[in-house]
């Protein structure tokens, strides 16, 4: 199967700066894939470059086969993308503005029923024929969404699709997505909000400084770099030496150990009680996308 | 096709929509100048012999109007989308820049004669003016506003702000459109004036459009037509070069 999205050896420069480094990643169709990132890591310069919004200094990106450079048409024609600014066009109310954004598309009428969906899937309907300019900024942000999928695309990008928005939204939103991702859509998305990405995508890509860190399905990341932490609170407040490598902090008379597995968890206890120590206080925490995050960004 | 279709169509509402603003206000002004610059050289001047001042001023008027109007309507749109931000809906689409700029330059030449037909309809009322060749008028009309169209397009994709396209106004459009004989006959003004006229594009437009009305002119209306026809074509190979290229628009 063709892939929704492939990004092949891409590099980005504005002038002596160098955004992206050589970024590859292949994203097949279907898929729910998280690009993560701390800011200016690149995320949004790369959506920029699928998008045709910039373009790249070498290498090679494609949307469900289409070169985004040399066969931009069809290229866009498959890609929804939702900006990170709330931008919109102050002339029009939200159903002739969709209208119009699937017509540059080359959609009409036979597209109408479509464009109704959207505005009902993402609780828009009483505000169809408002002005984009009285919508509040809940509503502006969904109008925006309804924007990218005007021309129903099968990959869809969105950019920091949550922020600032309040929590009853974004379930409305996610919800949503989700269907849409069900109906056969790909979607990528770059959020701040790593506890969405967890929850919602299978799969993760992490940059930094212009480079994939870490390109893995989201369980396995997860495993792989922080697996679980042990929290324990020792009397005395003393680690033998043996335990000393898996130390990761000590605070208010508690210590944190990193496990890989559950199972060294009886050598743990074995060696403390061996050493005298008794433990007054345990827990075990499952690490999650934040704990990778802050480790890959950390390294 | 659909795809320039609905950009050509989005243009021409989203001036009709604000035209109280886009379409009233132009042809107040116009009437304006013509209410005080008839009043005070009515029986004065005279231009052409048989033709009141202020007849002559009108389509000089008219064609101000549709100038003006027709940069007014892609510098603005593109201004805006660009300083909103929307401007990133029209990019993301799989519009050609070819696309694109027909779309712009048809909807700035349909404000401009929807603005020089207004201004035209209303000094009827006041005074009544021949129309000796209506499709030299036409042809004037079109072509003129259509270049100042693509030069609306390229102020609009080389201003960043709203006070750099004020400074494209003020100090390129209006003075060229002021000094090109709206007003005067430039066989009125001194040899080395007549000849610095003859060096703006305007001046032709403006000089064609009037010979539609009189059959009389400054200057031969072939060769006016010549001239704002290769001004137009070289601004469009200029447009569309920028459009290719992305310039300020794509990174």
């Amino acid at each position: 199967m063709i892939p929704a999205i492939k990004i092949d050896q891409v590099h980005k420069s504005f002038g002596a700066f160098e955004a992206l480094k050589g970024i590859g990643l292949t994203i097949e169709q279907g898929e729910f894939f998280a690009l993560l990132g701390p800011n200016g890591a690149g995320k949004s310069t790369l959506i920029n470059l699928l998008a045709g919004l910039l373009r790249p200094t070498s290498g090679k990106l494609s949307v469900m086969g289409h070169d985004v450079v040399s066969d931009y048409q069809r290229a866009r024609n498959a890609l929804g993308v939702v900006p990170q600014e709330l931008v919109f066009d102050p002339f029009f109310n939200v159903r002739e503005m969709l209208r119009f954004q699937a017509g540059y598309f080359g959609h009409g009428r036979e597209n109408y029923a479509w464009i109704d969906e959207v505005i009902d899937g993402l609780g828009l309907t009483g505000q169809a024929t408002t002005n984009m300019r009285r919508l509040s900024g809940g509503m502006k942000r969904r109008a925006l969404i309804a924007q990218a999928l005007a021309h129903k695309p099968p990959v869809i990008v969105l950019d920091e699709p949550t922020a600032g928005v309040d929590v009853e939204l974004r379930q409305v939103l996610w919800e949503f997505i989700k269907k849409l991702n069900r109906a056969g859509h790909t979607i990528i998305l770059t959020t701040h909000y790593l506890e969405e990405a967890e929850a919602l995508c299978s799969r993760v890509a992490m940059l930094k400084q212009g480079q994939v860190v870490a390109l893995d399905d989201t369980r396995t990341l997860l495993q792989r770099y922080a697996g679980k932490s042990l929290r324990i609170k020792l009397d005395p407040l003393r680690i033998p030496a043996g335990l000393q490598p898996l130390l990761r902090s000590e605070d208010g008379g508690y210590c944190t150990l990193a496990l890989h597995e559950v199972g060294q968890l009886e050598g743990v206890l074995a060696q403390l009680r061996e050493a005298g120590v008794k433990v007054e206080d345990l827990q075990l925490i499952e690490a999650d996308l934040e704990d990778v995050f802050m480790e890959i960004v950390r390294q | 096709m659909i795809g320039m279709w609905t950009l050509f169509k989005k243009e021409i509402l989203r001036f009709w929509k604000v035209s109280f603003q886009t379409v009233a206000a132009p042809v107040i002004t116009a009437l304006l100048y013509l209410l005080i610059f008839s009043h005070v050289l009515e029986g004065r001047v005279q231009v052409y012999p048989g033709v009141s001042y202020t007849a002559f001023l009108i389509p000089g008027l008219v064609m101000m109007s549709v100038l003006q109007n027709a940069f007014a309507n892609s510098s603005s749109s593109l201004i805006q989308a660009k300083v909103m931000g929307n401007i990133v809906f029209l990019l993301l689409t799989p519009l050609s820049y070819r696309e694109f700029f027909v779309a712009f330059l048809a909807a700035s030449v349909i404000r401009g004669l929807v603005v020089g037909m207004g201004v035209y309809l209303v000094a009827l009322l006041f005074i009544p003016l021949p129309l000796a060749h209506p499709l030299v008028a036409l042809a004037f009309a079109i072509s003129g506003s259509a270049m100042l169209g693509a030069l609306g397009i390229i102020a609009g994709i080389w201003a960043d702000k709203f006070d750099q396209m004020a400074a494209f106004q003020n100090f390129i459009i209006m003075p060229l459109s002021f000094l090109s004989g709206v007003f005067y006959s430039i066989h009125s003004l001194p040899p080395f004036w007549q000849k610095v006229s003859h060096l703006n594009p305007f001046f032709y437009m403006i000089d064609g459009f009037r010979y539609g009305f009189f059959g009389q002119g400054d200057i031969d209306p072939g060769i006016s037509l010549t001239v704002v026809a290769m001004s137009f074509f070289a601004l469009s190979w200029l447009t569309l070069r920028l459009l290719k290229s992305g310039y300020k628009l794509r990174g």
